[in-house]
């Protein structure tokens, strides 16, 4: 039964060589692909579910000598989430990319590009993280560009540039790693690792270059203009996506590998950094003209928060009370997810019927565009978070961890960070809402708005009502260094 | 050891050259180059620890991995030189 877990990254391989031999079916293989990786995605979840996590040995090979594939609870949450938003995002690409000259190049790095996800959720030794990570970022890259502006390619430029330069940090980190124990795996590795001077720096290597890919403050600038300027499907699966999987690295690294070596003042310097990153990007968020642009900086922000949580990990014994806040940050990342790709995709379809993105001129669009509109305001509310969205009940933990810690500095930053968003997402809705010719009347719905508004109540309904089954997955774990 | 420990730590002189001028150059080409640089180093650091001393054989896993991080290397390389000459195209147009 455990051969179930190369599913997941074999399905949509396999439909990208397909989509590669038969061009002119791409957009047909594509969305098959992406059905048939969630489905693959369910089953393993559902395994992992029923009987704890699951490892297999590819080949045949033991770890150690061969790589492992391992799913465990956070693994699967971080599957369910990317497989179900690229589900819709590709529904939605269908009718976005249909006409475009570029359909079949764009469905064979889709694909690609989850499979390097999927891949990147899955394996369980250094190594194979470091190919995935350049797959993804490979992939991400050439997506973004397909818009095929100037700017569009410049940015991809840049955002490939210092994606290599943080690769290379991670991948001297693995070096220093085999250096001092001998051995990738990563189950192997979270028994042995102990605290000194190897682990201090490949941690600290490792974590650098996963920054700027994650783009936590200051090493965001490259995020903004890669993520505004790429089309509406690859903005969306990169801000939801592509980002978080340097996030999930981070965690697994923090949190299972490295959880000997980890300081409290190593952790305060990230919350500190994610800190400025919550108000510097709701506050450019509040400043943008455009809506792309707006989408951008606030997911900018949105790391910041996940990085606040850091420091108070670091803080909380290990037990219950970790793991419910471990549970609010998996589920604030979650629901950014979703709630970011909904705000994408809607952006995309103001932008396909206006033709244009500026903020101030979008009146009339929720008399034009209904659907779209709701969506904005629902993706709004997950990303303010206001109940009943999954980011509610997140934040809400993140508060009571900060009471239990007593580290009270983060309470007026996520006060204002909160009051921010707020601001960001009412002004936006304030210009939607008002009377206006921005947009063309129309009032049939597109087939291309209907995965947005699913996403955004998604991210607002079922993350909301059906959070408990976060808590209950992520204690599960296959790194025993983690939680025990 | 110590001929080893030499690779080694001019690997990783070399890295800390190339992380230097791929942030600090402005023009593509010299920063593509610094980061294969950086590239080169890391490679150095995984080739120098392979070796185990005269009498065992050199551990082959780092050698596979400097080969998979090798054709990395090598696919964005090309990757980025082909943005930048597309851009060209576009600026002269």
């Amino acid at each position: 039964m455990n051969n179930l877990l190369i599913w997941p990254v074999a399905v949509p391989l396999l439909s990208a060589v397909l989509t590669l031999l038969w061009p002119r079916r791409s957009t047909w293989i594509g969305v098959l692909g992406t059905t048939l990786s969630l489905l693959a995605v369910v089953l393993v979840s559902r395994q992992v579910v029923e009987s704890g996590a699951i490892e297999l040995a590819l080949g045949g090979w033991s770890p150690g000598l061969g790589i492992a594939l391992r799913a465990d609870g956070l693994s699967v949450l971080m599957l369910l989430m990317s497989t179900l938003v690229s589900m819709a995002v590709a529904v939605y690409a269908s009718v976005y990319i249909s006409r475009s000259e570029r359909r079949s190049e764009f469905w064979v790095l889709w694909l690609l590009l989850i499979t390097a996800l999927h891949a990147l959720f899955l394996s369980g030794d250094l190594f194979n993280l470091y190919v995935t990570l350049e797959l993804l970022g490979l992939s991400a890259v050439v997506l973004a560009c397909l818009g095929g502006s100037r700017e569009s390619l410049q940015a991809a430029l840049n955002y490939l540039m210092l994606g290599l330069l943080g690769s290379m940090a991670f991948l001297i980190g693995v070096a220093l790693i085999y250096a001092g124990y001998g051995t990738l795996d990563m189950a192997a590795l979270a028994a042995a690792i102990e605290s000194g001077p190897t682990a201090w720096v490949a941690l600290s290597l490792m974590t650098g270059g996963l920054l700027i890919k994650s783009a936590l403050f200051p090493l965001h600038f490259w995020l903004p203009p890669a993520h505004s300027n790429a089309p509406a499907p690859v903005s969306a699966v990169l801000s939801a996506l592509v980002v978080k999987a340097a996030l999930y690295l981070i965690l697994r690294l923090w949190l299972a590998l490295f959880d000997e070596v980890v300081t409290q003042t190593a952790a305060l310097i990230l919350g500190l950094l994610g800190g400025i990153a919550v108000l510097w990007g709701s506050w450019a968020a509040l400043q943008a003209e455009r809506l792309k642009l707006m989408a951008a900086y606030s997911t900018v922000a949105q790391v910041g928060y996940l990085f606040l949580f850091l420091p108070l990990l670091a803080a909380l014994p290990e037990g219950t009370t970790r793991d419910v806040a471990l549970g609010a940050l998996v589920l604030l990342a979650l629901t950014h997810g979703f709630a970011k790709s909904a705000f994408f995709l809607a952006a995309g379809v103001i932008m396909q019927r206006a033709g244009h993105d500026r903020i101030a001129e979008l009146g009339g669009t929720a008399r034009a565009l209904p659907v779209t509109a709701f969506t904005l305001a629902l993706a709004g509310v997950a990303l303010i978070g206001l109940p009943p969205s999954g980011s509610f009940l997140a934040k809400w933990q993140l508060l009571s961890s900060v009471f239990i810690t007593g580290q009270w500095i983060w309470l007026p930053v996520i006060a204002v960070g909160t009051l921010l968003a707020g601001a960001y997402t009412f002004r936006l809705l304030g210009y939607a809402f008002a009377p206006g010719e921005g947009v063309g009347p129309s009032l049939s719905v597109g087939r291309e708005e209907i995965p947005a508004v699913l996403l955004a109540l998604a991210a607002t309904l079922v993350l909301g009502f059906w959070a408990s089954a976060v808590w209950e997955l992520v204690p599960i774990s296959a790194y025993a260094g983690g939680e025990g | 050891m110590t001929q080893a420990l030499i690779y080694a730590l001019t690997g990783a002189v070399l890295f800390m050259l190339g992380v230097r001028a791929t942030l600090l150059r402005e023009s593509l080409l010299p920063r593509l180059l610094a980061l294969n640089i950086c590239g080169a180093g890391v490679f150095l650091i995984f080739v120098s620890l392979a070796y185990r001393g005269d009498s065992l054989p050199v551990d082959p896993v780092p050698h596979a991995l400097v080969l998979t991080g090798l054709v990395v290397a090598i696919s964005a390389t090309a990757l980025a030189l082909a943005l930048n000459r597309r851009l060209r195209e576009m600026a002269d147009e």
